[in-house]
């Protein structure tokens, strides 16, 4: 029989000590991969595009994209481009989340309500709100209230969708622990329902902001003379194509911005999820 | 006034009905539980105990016969039921775990407070209150249950296998706890388990039951003096000669049960 003899170190603290400097090097590791995908891709671009090997004319390098971006910040009115898309974005999230929540918690508790609702929804969630923009502006004007509407359009199904899961995917045990503890409707609702389906509504609502994202710019597009998406409509239109990239690179900055909030809110509003 | 009847049970049966096959899950059952009695209903599983329980427990409504609880004080909640390993609610705390039949009936706050600090310290959880269940072992989220069951104080305590998800060593030391709490408030509790030698430890009475439709087809009568320990009750031979009578009687439940697939199993003993 043979025998295997592993031998660690004669000073295990020395020897774990060096195990964990070397994990720490491999996460750093990791980390400048991470940081270093996309600016060998932005360095690629901006060579590619200044030896004209891709056509700088639908590609213009990326350091010009930032000049430009500086230059529309300071001279034009890119803030005010920004800030009414911000208001949009926001407005309409809020609209679309909010009836969302509600329908979704009810859909979720009450039997009646789900036979009721449950089809309609899921037979008007796959019409993208965008091809009712001509209607949503006939009713409410070329307003910032029809791109919000819009937006809460594309919004409230996923998250009413998820909310609703989220409730009916409570375990049937804490709905007996609340009846045998006798609890109360509204106990049942603020104690068990709400925080029980948070987890899968906060998904719902992570995936309504990055298609609220999608929608203000196609939107803003369609019916509007300001905001970001209008702002790359235009450019792309008079082939300022350095200003559409500036609009791009904002929406992406967004919804990065968005995410880590989301994400930050969600780890405060559901404490016990690890 | 320890010899008058708590909870009394008369010819309850429970079908769960199907299009095609129904099931008679408990039939003609019939048993009284005096106040301050602890008794066990021990069966194979699948015999219909945990059905019982949840009848009493008002989660479900029996389809034939009534039953009876005797609610003696009325500023205490007649029954609280304490639940299998996942019955702490994950998006409380510890604490707020235990405080939640208390808080249900909105019993006034400094009550609530002493009865929730005292559970707390007594199951050995205190340092852990702050805590979700998710950050707790499978031991102590039990204990986290018992103390809430305690705390909210009813009249009558229902166990549905609280004991059945631990491992061996927790299961021995929360059975030891539990005795040691209960001996202190007397309550009234009716305990289901599938193992024998809980039964044994805990109870009074034992009620056996067979499987299909389940039905209480014997009653055993434990009188072993209190406090118990485990180890007295293990090293006792007369517990010993109960441990085989019961598990010859469930053997038979079981294997009749089997309908022909049970040969092999009849003399075996352990």
């Amino acid at each position: 029989m043979e025998k295997e003899v592993i031998l660690a170190a004669s000073q295990p603290i020395a020897y774990e000590r060096k195990k964990w400097e070397k994990s720490q090097k491999k996460q750093n590791y990791y980390r400048t991969l991470t940081l270093f995908s996309p600016i060998t891709i932005l360095a690629l671009w901006e060579v590619l595009s200044r030896t004209a090997l891709i056509d700088p004319r639908f590609f213009p390098p990326p350091s010009t994209i930032i000049v430009e971006f500086v230059h529309l910040a300071v001279n034009g009115n890119l803030s005010s481009h920004v800030m009414i898309s911000l208001y949009r974005i926001l407005g309409g999230f809020f609209l679309g989340v909010i009836p969302g929540i509600l329908l979704g918690l009810l859909i979720g508790m009450y039997k009646p309500v789900r036979y009721t609702f449950q089809p309609l929804v899921m037979a008007l969630m796959p019409i993208p709100t965008l091809a009712l923009m001509p209607i949503i502006i006939i009713i409410f004007g070329i307003t910032d209230f029809s791109k919000m509407v819009t937006i809460a359009g594309s919004v409230f199904f996923p998250v009413c969708i998820n909310t609703a899961a989220g409730v009916s995917n409570i375990d049937p045990i804490f709905v007996d622990v609340a009846k045998n503890y006798g609890a109360k409707s509204k106990d049942y609702f603020f104690k068990i329902a709400l925080p029980g389906s948070l987890p899968v509504m906060m998904e719902g609502i992570q995936m309504g902001q990055a298609i609220a994202l999608l929608t203000i710019v196609a939107a803003e597009m369609i019916g509007a003379n300001s905001g970001i998406g209008y702002l790359i409509w235009m450019d792309y239109k008079a082939f300022i194509l350095k200003g559409m990239y500036v609009g791009l690179v904002i929406i992406s900055f967004f919804g990065y911005f968005f995410s880590i909030l989301l994400r930050f809110l969600q780890r405060r509003l559901i404490p016990w999820q690890k | 006034m320890s010899s008058d009847i708590k909870i009394r049970v008369h010819q309850l049966s429970k079908i769960f009905f199907r299009k095609n096959s129904s099931v008679h899950a408990i039939r003609d059952i019939n048993f009284e539980v005096k106040n301050g009695e602890f008794v066990c209903l021990l069966g194979p599983s699948g015999c219909g105990k945990t059905t019982l329980l949840r009848i009493l427990a008002g989660l479900e409504k029996p389809s034939g016969g009534s039953y009876e609880m005797i609610h003696g004080d009325r500023n205490k909640p007649l029954q609280s039921m304490i639940f299998q390993e996942k019955g702490v609610i994950p998006w409380m705390t510890v604490e707020e775990n235990v405080a939640f039949g208390l808080r249900m009936r909105h019993a006034p706050k400094n009550e609530t407070k002493e009865r929730t600090d005292y559970y707390l310290k007594k199951v050995g959880l205190w340092e852990f209150r702050k805590l979700y269940p998710s950050e707790i072992s499978g031991g102590m989220k039990q204990r986290a249950s018992i103390a809430r069951a305690f705390a909210n104080d009813p009249e009558i305590l229902l166990m549905d296998e609280p004991f059945a998800a631990l491992d061996e060593q927790n299961k021995y030391i929360l059975q030891e706890e539990l005795l040691s709490i209960w001996e202190e408030t007397k309550k009234t509790v009716l305990f289901i388990t599938h193992s024998i030698d809980e039964a044994l430890l805990l109870s009074d009475r034992i009620l056996l039951m067979s499987a299909q439709p389940g039905t209480i087809v014997r009653e055993k009568i434990i009188d072993l003096p209190r406090p118990r320990k485990i180890a007295s009750v293990r090293s006792n031979p007369k517990m010993g000669q109960e441990f085989v009578d019961i598990w010859n009687h469930l053997q038979e439940a079981v294997s009749g049960n089997l309908r022909g697939a049970s040969t092999g199993l009849s003399n075996q003993v352990y």
